[in-house]
Order: C-alpha cells, then structure tokens, then sequence
C-alpha cells in the first residue's frame, strides 16, 4: 500500500491552514457582523477550500478529511451567500410595504370568501331556525341547557376565569384557526372554503338558536368588541390560504413546486400581523366582551375602532406607510 | 449505497455537497425533541405548582383551579411544548437540541442559513404535516419527496441535512502524521479511526481487525506471526506505523 508522496506532503503543508480555516468560518458564524478583514478572510478561506475540495474529491475521494473539507466549505458558502442582516429596517419594511402588498393582492379572494362566509351563515340561521333539533350538532350540551334556562353560556365567564387567562386561551386558539385556515389552502384551497364555511354556519346556527330564546341581543353585545375584528382577520387568513392554493391550481412557469413556496413565504408575513391583531381580540374578548359592566354603546366603539386599526395596519398607514398617489 | 445529496452550485466553480437526512434521522430528532419539551413542560407545571400552592396537586375554588395556577403554571407549560420548535429553531438558526444530537439541521435550498420567515412558515404548516395523527402526512411526505422533506418543509424552501460537525476531528493531527509516515492518507484514516475506536471494540474484534489491517499494510509480514500477537503488541504495532514504521 505506497502511497503517492505528493499526497502526504499536500496533505502535512495543508492541514494546518485548514484547521485556522475551520476556526475562523466558525467564529464568524458565531459573531454576527463582520468586519471588513473578518469579510475578507472569509471571502479568502471560501475561495482557499474550494480549491482544496477540488483536490480531495480527486484525489481522497470519500475520506474523512475530503468531509472535513465539505464542511468547512459549507459552512463557507453559507457565511458568503447569507441575506444581509438590518432587523429593524426589515421590519418597518415589513409593515409598510410588503405586509400592505399582500393584503391588496387579496381582495378578490376575500370577497369571494366573504360572500361565502355570508351565505353559510345564513344557511345555518335557515337550518337551525326551521330545524331547531339540529342545535345538536353545532352546540354543546352544556350550552344548549344553559341558553333553555335563559342564560347565555358567557354569562359570569370572568367568575369562572380571570381575564388574562381568557385572554390567553381565546387568542391562542383564534390563532390555531387563523393559521389553520391558511395553511388548508394546501388542500387546492378547497379546506380553507370548508373551515369558512363550516364557521359560518355554526355563527348563523348559534344566533338562530339564542334568537329562539330571546337571547340574540346578550349574544351580539357579547360578540360585537371583538368578533368585527377576528371575523375580518379569520377571513384574510383564509383569503391568503385561497391564494395558496390557486398558487397550486395555477403555478407560475418556474414550476408548481417554486410557486408554491413563493406564494407561502410572501402570504405567510400576513399571518404575523393576524396573529398579533388576534392578541388584541382575545384581549378584548378576556376582558371586555364578559364584563357586565361595559354598555353596548362602548363595545360598539371598541369594535368598530378596532377594526380600523385593523384595516390601518393591513394599509401600512398605522406604521407610517403613505397612501398611494 | 451512496447519501442522497442536496448539490449547490457556487460561485467558485465548486459545487457544495450536503447530505440529506431521511425518515430516520429526522424521526430520531423529533422524538428527543418530543421528550425535551414534554420533560421541559411537565418540570415547570410541578415546579410551579409546587410554588404557588405548595402542594404537588392544584390548588382549587369551588372545585375550579385557580386563575392564578393556570397563568402561572399552566399557560407557561402550554407555551413551552407548543413554542419549543419555532422559537429554538429561530434562535439556534436551524438546530434544535434534538437535531443536534442526531447531528442534523435545516438549511435553505442553496445550503444557507433559514430566515426567521421560513422557519416560521415550517413550523405554521405542522398542522397539515400532523394530520390525521402523529406526523403521518408529513412521514409520507419525507418518504415521497425527491430531497426527503415533509410538507412545512416544501412550503419553506427548507432542506434537512446531515451536520458533520465531529468531521472536523479528522484534521486534528492529519498534517502531522502524513508528515511522518510512508502510509497513505487513506491508510492513516483506517488505522487512527481503529486506534480511536480500541477501548470500546472487543479484544477478539480489534485483535482480528488489528491483524487484517497490519497484514494490508505490510504485504510481507507472517500472518501467523501477526495472529500470534497479543492485543497490547497489534496496538503498538499500529501505532508504530503511523509514526513512521519504528517501534518504540
């Protein structure tokens, strides 16, 4: 087993670069910004391995140094290629610009899914006012008897509950729904139409059913704080899981596969704004909705305002964007 | 067999190369990771509770638990388990304890770091690649995808790789030992991955593998005589070699 010499000798002459090499990818890795030296002795080990890579696969193919060499390569390129890093201007970018972008591109699914929204909602009210058995199925025992007794579910909610944890509960499920209702778009957005359809006639049946009751108006003064907001914001949620899924049905030429991740990774930045409006719903709803103590006349308020801070940050203008000329 | 790989084409002329990790590793992570976030949960539920009522059960009103028990204890436990994924990945920029043990982690397709945006995206579209239980979408999609990825993964532009990060123990005294011995490089690598393997082999196992490798070394040496060896001799005899042939 003679080995070629010039190997060995590569191998006693390079080795120690390589190790330098491998400290200096992995302390820029791990420091964050750079400096122009630190840049340029990254630039210099990526174009020094690479030449070196290039030997080994010849010459040592399938060794452990030839993989040592991969990853230090590797962890190279990704240093090289990285975004540049401005978190704050990213940011602000991000709501003014691109989240605004997105939203304007979705009007027509959302009002496609309004409607949609609308009419399984007046199908509930339809179904449950002319079958009124069928409560069942879109209700819970425990709400059924209370809502028979005269009282509405809701009522003493915060005895049972503080408002924080409320608070808490509600949003991380409304952002479940939220994120559930974009992702189903996969489905070629057929489970996105079914989980907004599904909600509306379960809004449509409960109104019909408490309206039986005479206990309609305990139920809109409930809902009216935050449900103008989370309905909205449900809604877009499933307006940006409808774009997926047409991202599916007609893919850009890049393929469906590239169109697919275009279409996540740009609709997926609404999401972040959803979940932070739904942080705001659960709050109302943990505090305000259940409170006795607020009129009807101030839930209103709050609804409405709130939805126009909704339709500010979905504009860009709360976060100092300019309108369009 | 050979690894399938993720190819990248660069700026240098020379692709880079990166193993892709299937079903197995990925599962193997996941399952640490499960058992982290689970024990991580768990530990603070019994830890606070134990605080906020002193006792191991939860403190009741009314035969309800408490307001303050559930945000102290219970909501922070619910955040733990349901937030480990996104949150550690974000900030261990593709890792997570359990793809570090099973020395894995998530690169983009042109083999950088992901962005907090895809990570994002990964982690919001578990709730498909979880349907209808215990990940069985996405395990299907892992075994169907041509780079082995499960949906969060598609919609991402997310890849799992193999991390070699021990790899880098093979240049720890490589330039030194080619420098002294007439052995070739693949040769060191066989006899220094035996000698860094010896304790834990069997000694009938390294006495056996000790004498096929001194026997391929050194084409002229007795088999008989090499079989002979006891273990403490195969190993000095090894080492001999890549000093350079001399035996201490």
């Amino acid at each position: 087993m003679s080995a070629p010499a010039g190997t060995r000798s590569w191998l006693a002459g390079r080795a120690p670069r390589w190790r330098s090499l491998a400290e200096v990818a992995a302390r820029a890795r791990a420091g964050g910004r750079l400096s122009i030296e630190g840049a340029q002795a990254v630039l210099d080990g990526y174009r020094s391995v690479a030449r070196d890579l290039a030997t080994a696969r010849q010459q040592l193919p399938g060794s452990g140094v030839t993989t040592a060499l991969e990853t230090i390569y590797a962890a190279f390129h990704a240093l090289v290629n990285r975004a540049p890093r401005n978190s704050r201007a990213a940011i602000v970018r991000l709501l003014r610009v691109e989240i605004p972008a997105v939203a304007a591109s979705l009007r027509i699914p959302l009002l496609y899914l309004t409607l949609l929204f609308a009419l399984s909602a007046g199908a509930g009210w339809w179904l449950i006012t002319h079958y009124p058995e069928l409560i069942g199925l879109i209700a819970s025992e425990a709400m059924i008897d209370q809502t028979e007794h005269g009282h509405l579910w809701t009522e003493g909610l915060l005895r049972i509950t503080p408002g924080s944890v409320l608070s808490i509960r509600l949003f991380s499920n409304n952002i479940v729904v939220s994120v559930t209702a974009f992702c189903a778009g996969i489905f070629y957005g057929l489970g996105t139409f079914y989980l907004i359809a599904l909600n509306g006639l379960l809004l449509g049946g409960t109104f019909a059913f408490t309206r039986q009751h005479g206990l309609d108006g305990e139920l809109f003064r409930f809902v009216i704080a935050h449900g103008t907001v989370e309905i909205s914001v449900i809604l877009i949620s499933g307006a940006a899981g409808v774009a997926l899924g047409e991202s599916l049905i007609r893919p850009t030429p890049g393929g469906r596969l590239d169109s697919f991740q275009h279409a996540a990774a740009r609709l997926g930045k609404l999401l972040l704004l959803c979940a932070l409006l739904l942080v705001g719903c659960g709050l109302i709803e943990g505090f305000v909705s259940p409170n006795p103590l607020f009129p009807l006349a101030s839930r209103v308020v709050i609804g409405v305002c709130y939805w126009f801070v909704m339709v500010g940050a979905l504009t860009g203008r709360l976060f100092g964007a300019r309108p369009r000329a | 067999m050979d690894r399938e790989q993720l190819t990248i084409a660069s700026a240098t002329g020379v692709d880079v190369s990166l193993n892709l990790a299937g079903a197995g590793s990925r599962s193997y992570a996941f399952v640490i990771d499960w058992h982290f976030r689970l024990l991580l949960a768990l530990a603070w539920q019994f830890a606070l509770t134990l605080l906020v009522a002193g006792q191991v059960t939860p403190p009741t009103e009314g035969g309800e638990a408490t307001g303050r028990w559930v945000l102290l204890a219970v909501l922070p436990a619910l955040a733990i388990y349901f937030l480990y994924h996104p949150l550690l990945e974000v900030l261990m920029r593709g890792r997570t304890p359990g793809k570090r043990i099973a020395g894995v982690r998530l690169v983009t397709q042109g083999g950088g770091t992901p962005s907090t945006g895809a990570l994002l995206i990964r982690n919001a579209f578990r709730v498909i690649d979880a349907l209808p239980v215990c990940y069985v979408v996405g395990l299907v999609a892992t075994l169907v995808t041509e780079r082995r990825v499960r949906i969060g993964d598609l919609a991402a532009g997310t890849v799992l790789v193999h991390d070699h990060a021990g790899a880098l123990d093979a240049l720890a005294d490589i330039g030194s030992l080619a420098g002294r011995t007439s052995l070739d490089p693949a040769a060191i690598e066989l006899v220094r991955d035996l000698l860094g393997r010896w304790d834990s082999l069997d000694v009938a196992r390294r006495e056996q593998l000790s004498c096929a490798l001194l026997a391929r070394l050194d084409p002229g040496a007795d088999p008989a005589y090499l079989a002979a060896l006891d273990d403490h001799s195969l190993r000095r005899r090894l080492e001999a070699q890549l000093r350079g042939g001399r035996l201490a």
